[in-house]
């Protein structure tokens, strides 16, 4: 079994583009770790280079404790499953299973051994003979696993394996998944561009954005306390509301200044002693407030905003309204209908707000 | 409006395939007739006074046999020769990473471009120099002229299998040359048959260069062979026509055995569509 590391890691391509920029990340043992963010951020080209498909262009990486910069990629102990998983289509399963480890010269009666212990926990036993060609999506999907199961690696390495499965599929797999890191106990890394296959699978997530790394830690501590605006915007379905202000101090209480629709608002921000300190360096400065949208409610004396859209999603409404020219949201259980153009006022709980500095997208309440 | 459209479209798909179809059909039917009737009053009646096989039979005393026989080494030898260097070429440059890839392929497209007329002339000077006319080294010359083509194809084939069956490959510890063998081989197998279809009738109809280059009777391949059967005075109409027939026989065979091969899509099932 071994961990992962990164150190100051780069890529860039021939043609310039810098797909990963100097990143740190250190990946336990045992650890599902997910790589998320949107296309073309980097969280491939990461996976890539930990395969070996690419070369570091700078940087050093570790598996284990080896330093495996140089090593062949059938000589790092990995295993890869692809997002169109790259089943040989003229070999049939057992064969698919069986070709990496016919190649490292198994002997064939262990060989056989492991391929029919993966097929039995993948439920492919009856499909060994099959070619991928007859097999469902799903099942595809699952012989892709199978391969990279038989061949016992220290690491896992999926690069978005459920993204061509269907909506349903998709969610069932997703828990086989889980269930499989738990009983293999190896190390997986995971990417996706989805957020909630991010929350809900891994124990680590690493946000990542253009080549960099915004944020790596647990789903709730992302959830809760997001390192900056990126991630706080990225997390979370719907999205965290923003609303865009300015800084101000009056007697000892610190405000929020913005306007809607021409007109001048003040919320009065409740924060700690020590986040007081934090904010009060940036008085004067643009803002934005970031809160969920179940902490935000319809109330009276609230500030008016203009639905646009209710959302029905069988437990609960989605509802969107328009505020400072950005569709905002709220969660909703009531049986209240809301109708486009309906005219609501809006609240948020003001002790679980996120206050992100407009110049930098840093979170001034983020707790280290 | 629509239906009269699709009317006009079988129409126009049927007098195509008569026109082509038409002067093979005419040198079949020739074939079957007596000598005399080739020509003369007879000539455009489809059938003749008796239906008779003397025309393939008299094959037999003339050299198309040898013809065939000359025709069918030297299109296996150039089919087989021309394949395997192809493979190799167009898998390196469709998927190896390596300086002047577009040049090596421009210029291997360019050796395609000289019209046959203009090579024929220096190709048979050397030969005569190197003595190597009247004998099976025409495949050199065929080779060069089949390879750009198949290359062409082959770069296609191969560049449309996913990179991922070759980073898969490699990943279970597959050598690129193993790779080539297990993974990219099978699935490029019907652009190869293609490729070798395309190239060994090629070579089949291939007149000039043969007629050139091995113009004793005992090298002859079949198409020139054909244009040998005449006597000082007269065609042997009906023998041509016989021969023509048997000469196409072999493509047609190979064209309908495996063009099935040639447009499914093995590659069916390795990826999410």
């Amino acid at each position: 079994m071994a961990g992962v590391e990164l150190k100051k890691v780069s890529k860039v391509y021939d043609n310039g583009f810098e797909a990963v920029k100097a990143i740190d990340l250190e990946i336990e043992d045992k650890e599902f770790m997910v790589l998320v963010g949107p296309s073309g951020c980097g969280k491939s080209t990461t996976l890539r280079m930990i395969a070996g498909l690419e070369e570091l262009t700078s940087g050093e990486l570790y598996i284990g404790d080896k330093l495996a910069n140089d090593v062949d990629p059938k000589d790092r102990d990995i295993a890869m499953v692809f997002q169109n998983y790259a089943l040989y289509p003229h070999m049939s399963v057992y064969q698919n299973m069986g070709f990496g480890l016919k190649l490292s010269k198994t002997p064939k009666e262990e060989m056989k051994e492991r391929i029919e212990k993966a097929a039995s926990i993948l439920g492919l036993s009856d499909l060994l003979n099959n070619k991928p060609r007859q097999l469902s999506g799903g099942q595809r999907q699952r012989v892709a696993l199978g391969r990279a199961i038989v061949r016992k690696p220290q690491v896992f390495l999926m690069d978005e394996p459920l993204s061509n499965l269907d909506a349903k599929l998709r969610v069932q797999t997703r828990a086989e998944l889980i269930k499989l890191h738990q009983d293999l106990e190896t190390t997986f890394v995971y990417v996706t561009h989805d957020q909630t296959e991010a929350m809900t699978m891994g124990s680590r997530i690493c946000v990542m954005n253009e080549g960099l790394i915004q944020q790596v830690a647990t789903p709730k501590e992302i959830y809760d306390n997001p390192k900056n605006l990126f991630v706080a915007g990225f997390i979370g379905s719907p999205q965290m509301n923003f609303i865009e202000g300015v800084l101000e101090e009056k007697e000892d209480l610190l405000y929020l200044r913005f306007t809607i629709d021409g007109k001048e608002y003040q919320e009065e921000l409740q924060l700690s002693p020590q986040n007081k300190e934090k904010v009060k360096a940036h008085l004067g400065e643009e803002v934005i407030l970031g809160v969920r949208p179940e902490d935000t409610f319809p109330q009276e004396g609230g500030y008016p905003t203009k639905i646009v859209v209710s959302e029905l999603l069988g437990s609960e409404y989605h509802v969107h309204f328009r505020l400072q020219e950005d569709l905002l949201s709220f969660k909703s259980t009531e049986e209240v209908q809301y109708v486009p153009e309906d005219e609501v006022e809006i609240r948020w709980d003001p002790h679980r707000i996120h206050l992100f500095l407009k110049s930098t997208e840093e979170n001034l309440l983020y707790k280290e | 409006m629509k239906k009269n459209t699709k009317t006009l479209f079988y129409l126009a798909i049927f007098l195509y395939l008569f026109i082509i179809i038409f002067p093979f059909i005419w040198v079949f039917l020739t074939s079957l007739k007596p000598e005399a009737e080739i020509w003369g009053a007879g000539a455009l009646k489809p059938f003749g006074s008796k239906m008779t096989f003397e025309h393939y039979q008299s094959l037999y005393r003339g050299g198309i046999l040898t013809g065939l026989k000359n025709s069918l080494i030297i299109a296996t030898i150039t089919t087989t020769y021309v394949t395997i260097i192809a493979s190799f070429a167009a898998y390196a440059i469709a998927r190896l990473k390596f300086r002047g890839k577009t040049l090596l392929m421009v210029l291997i497209l360019s050796t395609s471009m000289f019209p046959q007329m203009i090579v024929v002339g220096p190709i048979y000077q050397k030969f005569v120099e190197l003595g190597l006319t009247n004998s099976y080294y025409i495949t050199l010359p065929y080779s060069m002229i089949s390879l750009p083509i198949s290359v062409f194809i082959l770069i296609n084939h191969f560049s449309q299998i996913p990179k991922e069956m070759e980073e898969s490959a490699r990943i279970d510890g597959a050598s690129k040359l193993r790779t080539f063998f297990s993974v990219i081989l099978p699935l490029a197998l019907p652009g190869i048959f293609t490729a070798a279809i395309m190239t060994f009738i090629g070579v089949w109809n291939e007149f000039l260069l043969s007629l050139t280059l091995n113009p004793d009777a005992a090298w002859r391949t079949a198409p020139v062979a054909i244009s040998f059967l005449r006597g000082q005075f007269t065609v042997y109409w009906g023998q041509v026509t016989a021969a023509t027939v048997v000469v196409t026989i072999p493509t047609l065979l190979i064209v309908l055995l495996f063009q099935r091969q040639i447009i499914s899509g093995i590659t069916s099932g390795a990826l999410k569509e």
